[in-house]
């Protein structure tokens, strides 16, 4: 490949991309290996980006998680690689599991509440079904060339070796998150928020988020910002006004995996700027107007931690017996929704839904997947949730609030 | 028990009997309690709440030290038939949903069996409860009900 057609990948071009994604058989045919992305110029800020099987621990096929590995350090002395964690567009903040940390030999620092250095600050991360428990813990951290020190993660505290009980709050948000539930080894959150929570849990006790505890018990703390799990990433010494995903095309039929990049920075180095992607600015808290099938779904957002695309369609037909979440139509659906920028510039977005009970179960990467609310009973669904098949051949910009990205100001998202 | 309690749960029992509805007596209020219960979630809650009346239920609105804005229906029968949240972190649905807090729990862990990885949505559809949630960076959103205790001609995807 030239040179030449190497940078027109770099630079994000849809077309070209589609092109140039894929080192193997993307032709379709039933027998397809891994497929590869090609980001043009590597560098310090440019990280392998894995959509393939979870990690041993799992006992369960998911598809459509994209992995990258995380080196964190307890001190420069004390480091550890932790991989299959989990690239996620839709929250923000380093988070691991215990067990995984563990065994990998390393205990991170855990952080005191500011307000009472006798006890340490926890988080519960609420999930739409649950939450995710564990104390926060400061830690050097490195992602490719990229560091940061004294970065606020969360330990996700999956084998209860954390003292203090999970708070009664926490625990009313329904049920436990962990490894066999998560599909990874943590989370790794790039969303265009900077802090998980922000000014509410900074200014708030009762934020439903963070606490302060002792050995044996919790009560609800505010968290100043600099303390709250943050996006790695803007702790970077340079690359650090957001992120840019990119996936290889892949074949109706699915791969096995899917291999692509994940960098650091947007207009930063010569190897990150915005190209001729468009800008898709949000509101502040990361969402968007989607109109799809004549509605205006106001809350909508792009999560490569989201396994497929999630909207609302009566039209669609729910799988039966397995894979319940998801759509099942009998011919693949082609349809197409029109994202809109704050700016008013629409972005047409085709996309496609397949039967995913019909599609290979060894194949990690599913491009045509998507879901909807169980049933045709829509309750909370003014959203379009663009999951990872959304990142299947595109180069896809999450820019973070209040910073300046190739020219534009977060939060804002690019493809 | 408190005597309180043990007067919500009477009411509870004398209000849901003729629809085979009576609650444990450990549960304070909840989707499919009574009128009453509503205060008593205010209480467990420490909302601040405003009521409106409409033709077949008060829509009783409650805004949490958290900002979390959670609504529950009460329709004419005395049961409460819904309930919703918005804002910054989830209400306690345990005390919420009440003795649907099992079935929450029970969905969620369902869905953890399906091919979800994270789990932005939950859906679950129930004979008897129906529940959707979403959770996406700082906003939380969700909605549960019993079909049985629905006025009739109330849409209950319309309600806020």
């Amino acid at each position: 490949m030239s040179l030449r057609r190497l940078r027109w990948c770099a630079v994000g071009v849809l077309v070209a991309l589609a092109a140039c994604g894929g080192g193997s058989d993307t032709t379709g045919s039933t027998t397809v290996s891994n497929v590869t992305s090609v980001f043009a110029a590597g560098g310090p800020n440019v990280v392998t980006m894995t959509v393939t099987s979870g990690p041993p621990a799992s006992t369960q096929n998911v598809i459509n998680i994209p992995y990258v590995s995380v080196t964190v350090c307890s001190s420069s002395t004390s480091c550890a690689t932790i991989d299959h964690v989990l690239v996620d567009t839709g929250s923000s903040g380093l988070r691991l599991l215990h067990s995984a940390l563990q065994a990998s030999g390393i205990t991170l620092t855990q952080q005191t509440d500011p307000a009472n250095q006798l006890d340490t600050l926890a988080e519960c991360l609420p999930f739409a079904g649950g939450y995710s428990w564990g104390v926060t813990a400061s830690a050097d951290i490195r992602i490719g060339g990229e560091s940061a020190s004294n970065v606020p993660v969360q330990v996700i505290d999956d084998d209860g070796s954390y003292a203090p009980a999970v708070p009664k709050s926490c625990k009313a948000y329904g049920v436990n998150e962990t490894v066999s539930s998560l599909d990874a080894n943590g989370l790794l959150g790039v969303s265009v928020l900077a802090q998980d929570c922000g000014i509410h849990c900074a200014s708030l006790a009762n934020n439903g988020r963070y606490f302060s505890c002792s050995a044996s018990a919790c009560a609800p703390a505010a968290a100043p910002l600099q303390n709250q799990v943050v996006n790695p990433a803007t702790l970077f010494a340079t690359d650090n006004n957001g992120v840019i995903l990119q996936l290889p095309a892949i074949p109706a039929a699915g791969a096995p995996s899917a291999t692509g990049y994940l960098v650091f920075g947007i207009g930063t180095q010569n190897n990150n700027g915005l190209g001729t992607a468009t800008v898709l600015a949000s509101d502040n808290n990361g969402e968007f107007v989607t109109s799809f099938n004549g509605q205006m779904l106001s809350g909508s957002f792009i999560d490569s931690g989201s396994n497929g695309l999630y909207f609302t369609d009566s039209g669609l037909p729910m799988c039966q017996g397995s894979a319940t979440q998801f759509y099942c139509p009998a011919t693949t659906q082609d349809l197409s929704a029109t994202n809109q920028s704050q700016t008013g510039v629409l972005l047409p977005t085709s996309f496609s839904v397949a039967n995913v009970q019909a599609l290979s179960k060894s194949n990690f990467a599913l491009d045509d997947v998507a879901g909807g609310l169980g049933s045709n009973v829509n309750l909370t669904g003014n959203y379009f949730d663009w999951g990872l098949p959304f990142f299947y051949g595109r180069t896809v910009y999450v820019a973070i609030e209040g910073m300046t990205a190739g020219g534009s100001m977060g939060p804002y998202y690019a493809y | 028990m408190t005597q309180t309690n043990r007067g919500t749960v009477l009411a509870c029992c004398l209000a849901g009997a003729w629809m085979g509805l009576c609650l444990p007596a450990t549960v304070l209020a909840h989707l499919g309690g009574d009128a009453a219960s509503v205060h008593n979630d205010r209480a467990a809650l420490s909302g601040q709440l405003r009521t409106s009346s409409m033709l077949q239920y008060d829509a009783h609105e409650m805004t949490l030290p958290s900002g979390t804005v959670v609504h529950e229906y009460v329709a004419r029968s005395g049961a409460v038939f819904a309930i919703s949240w918005q804002g910054p972190s989830p209400p306690d649905l345990s005390q919420l949903l009440g003795a649907y807090f099992p079935r929450f729990t029970d969905a969620a862990s369902a869905a953890a069996q399906g091919q979800h990885g994270l789990r932005r949505q939950l859906s679950s559809v129930q004979a008897d409860f129906v529940v959707q949630s979403v959770a996406h960076l700082r906003t939380f959103r969700g909605k549960a009900y019993v079909p049985s205790l629905v006025p009739d001609g109330v849409a209950v995807e319309q309600l806020p």
